[in-house]
């Protein structure tokens, strides 16, 4: 008795499971189009937790965009104009959360593209969810380079970024360093933790002419760096190269400018956040050189100036590197529609990885075989904790 | 002269470890409970004092002294409604209960307060004092200074005071300090109070050291704090105060050394080895378990 009820029950699970099962493969035929006259458009952004300040600056420039796009009329579809509609959803700086937003952003809301998450470990997270929707992702800040390849070394065909990969600007800092400082011998004090600085690292050293005299390591979270930096203020070195980000970078250079180190302290686009010269102290965030995706004193497009003017009037800050940032992945969309002439979420795959001369604020972008947006790094240097000149840096 | 250097450098870390490693051996001697919140009261003391600063333009010794006192009270709020009501239930109970006030205490924050870190009001003006090639901050000369002080204090308070004696009665035996006449949830309290307020001090001062807070900073140094306890003996004041020093130094001269990124690992193996050579720890001695 018990048993033929139990076999009816696994029965009807199963013819349950079935109809779900064919939902999701005609869904994963085709992905998502927009229906009616809207094209929604996914936010899986770390509005809260560690990554919170890179995502809610994602917030910002994405939600600049659409309104932007929405007010000049909206998307040209063909012959029609058609809407974006932005749903968010925060994903708490939390991988797993971020693997879950994926899923619902794609097939409950039947998003066209997805923008975010914006640090490399939550894309990767989300991307499986993502492919399996065939529905595109930007990232506006993963820089990891193996992000947007497969295990084999093929492209992820879902993944794309607006921002350019680890090792684009830990090669071009060793350059920048060796051609235009003229620096021979480098320091490097890292963040063993993460795969961005593992990734800067290896990039550096590889394009590096000169010395790497010594090699550190830390680990993110870490707040005491005193016995570090004591140990390389015996050590001969012209730079000290800093391979993480701000709240750790922050640190070492209060540290090391109060220990007596006044070489010039480098790093990349982690630096990029007004938190570090307020956790390093506006005294001591001085010679500290960063690549960066973006900057107003090096405008790399003429689209710039409108971008600044707008964000300002808009949320009455300046804008800095990851809005602007989000703010091109939102256009890269639009263009990606327009040129596919569709709102098919597998078509505007394959737009993005068409995308070629494609004027951004962060400049002009075409993206390469592996998804990576072609585009100048910008090379900021900061005195007194303010900006004080910037070079691009091909 | 760089072991030196380094020296100094281990013991303004290590001093901070020997606060936190006081909150937990006393209440590990009382209840014996290893109360896991206690790294995450020390961020309450570095938020606390960081908005009196802020919002009140205190000065840093008042905001040092309210953020004690806001952590004993802290402190024994946490101590009334997490684990008094399981004064009677298996000690298991007790120290899952501990990690989740832990996580509570943390989330909790994240949430009202956003975990992206803060930059700690600078209330006073970094000098660095160089003696040869040996340089020390004001900074961490006051570190250094108020800890002791802290300690000493501490060791009077446990010594010399009649609560200090009914601490020493409940943790010995606490039925028979309850049939002498001995408030036992009154004792227990004022542990948490003493403990708690330690651990606010030390957040205050790291705040201003490092200049960065954020309601995750109690975590890792918790857990070593925890290791400094059980090196020095867990239940032992002195012990504890030991424990934090020389974790600090050890976590210094390894990274000296040249092995930067085995330093956590150095920390955790000590703990691993004090646990199988000496399970009493340094100072403890060895005592056969009552049957």
């Amino acid at each position: 008795m018990k048993k033929s009820k139990f076999a009816a029950m696994a029965a009807a699970l199963m013819m349950l499971a079935a109809t779900f099962a064919g939902c999701a493969n005609k869904a994963g035929q085709s992905g998502n189009s927009a229906s009616g006259n809207t094209i929604t458009i996914g936010g899986n952004f770390e509005l809260s937790g560690s990554a919170a300040a890179y995502g809610s600056a994602m917030e910002r420039g994405v939600k600049l965009a659409v309104k932007q796009i929405n007010q000049d009329g909206g998307v040209k579809v063909g012959n029609k104009k058609m809407k974006l509609k932005l749903v968010t959803k925060d994903n708490k700086s939390d991988n797993s959360q971020a693997a879950a937003i994926a899923t619902n952003l794609t097939t409950q809301t039947k998003a066209s593209a997805v923008i975010g998450p914006i640090t490399s470990g939550a894309g990767l997270a989300a991307l499986p969810n993502m492919t399996k929707a065939k529905v595109p992702l930007i990232t506006p800040g993963g820089t990891q380079d193996s992000l947007t390849l497969q295990k084999n070394g093929k492209v992820q065909p879902y993944m794309f970024r607006s921002c350019f990969e680890d090792s684009f600007q830990g090669k071009a800092l060793a350059k920048y360093v060796y051609n235009n400082m003229k620096l021979k011998n480098v320091a490097i004090l890292g963040d063993k933790s993460t795969d961005y600085a593992q990734g800067l690292i290896k990039a550096f050293k590889s394009e590096y002419q000169g010395k790497i005299t010594t090699t550190e390591y830390y680990q993110a979270g870490d707040k005491d760096f005193q016995a570090l930096l004591t140990k390389l203020k015996n050590k001969k070195f012209d730079a000290l190269f800093v391979p993480g980000y701000y709240s750790e970078a922050g640190l070492i250079i209060r540290q090391a400018r109060e220990m007596g180190l006044n070489q010039p302290i480098i790093g990349a686009d982690g630096f990029a956040d007004p938190k570090l010269v307020k956790i390093a102290g506006k005294k001591a965030a001085t010679n500290v050189y960063y690549t960066t995706h973006f900057d107003p004193k090096a405008p790399a497009s003429s689209k710039v100036d409108d971008y600044l003017k707008l964000y300002k009037s808009t949320y009455h800050e300046d804008a800095a590197t990851f809005d602007a940032l989000s703010y091109d992945a939102v256009y890269m969309i639009k263009q990606a529609i327009e040129d596919e002439k569709s709102t098919n979420s597998v078509k505007v795959a394959d737009g993005l990885a068409k995308l070629k001369n494609f004027k951004g604020v962060t400049g002009t972008i075409t993206m390469d075989k592996k998804h990576n947006p072609q585009k100048p790094v910008i090379v900021s240097k900061l005195e007194n904790g303010t900006e004080a000149e910037a070079t691009a840096v091909k | 002269m760089q072991i030196l250097q380094q020296l100094i450098n281990g013991l303004s870390l290590g001093s901070i470890y020997a606060l936190l490693a006081l909150g937990y051996t006393m209440v590990y001697g009382i209840i014996k409970l290893i109360n896991f919140a206690h790294g995450d009261v020390y961020m309450l003391g570095a938020f606390w004092g960081y908005f009196m600063i802020n919002k009140f333009h205190m000065s840093f010794w008042p905001a040092l002294i309210t953020a004690m006192i806001f952590c004993a009270i802290a402190g024994v709020i946490i101590e009334f409604l997490a684990y008094r009501p399981l004064r009677d239930s298996p000690r298991i109970v007790v120290l899952i209960t501990a990690i989740g006030v832990s996580f509570l205490l943390e989330n909790g924050m994240s949430y009202l307060f956003s975990s992206s870190p803060r930059d700690f009001p600078q209330v006073m003006d970094v000098q660095r004092y160089h003696l040869g090639s040996v340089s020390i901050s004001n900074i961490q000369i006051l570190i250094l200074l108020t800890s002791i002080i802290l300690m000493i204090l501490l060791q009077l308070i446990v010594k010399r005071t009649r609560m200090g004696k009914a601490m020493r009665a409940v943790s010995v035996d606490p039925e028979a300090a309850q049939l002498i006449g001995i408030n036992v949830d009154h004792t227990i309290s004022f542990t948490f109070a003493l403990g708690s307020a330690l651990a606010g001090a030390a957040g205050v001062m790291i705040g201003l050291y490092y200049n960065s807070i954020d309601p995750l900073m109690g975590m890792t140094p918790g857990i070593k704090a925890f290791v400094a306890a059980v090196l020095g003996g867990i239940g032992l004041i002195p012990g504890a105060a030991l424990g934090g020093f020389v974790i600090g130094i050890i976590e210094t001269v390894v990274q000296a050394l040249g092995f930067s990124a085995f330093r956590d690992a150095a920390v955790y193996a000590i703990l691993i080895i004090i646990l199988i050579v000496r399970p009493a720890g340094i100072l403890g001695k060895t005592t056969r378990e009552k049957v």
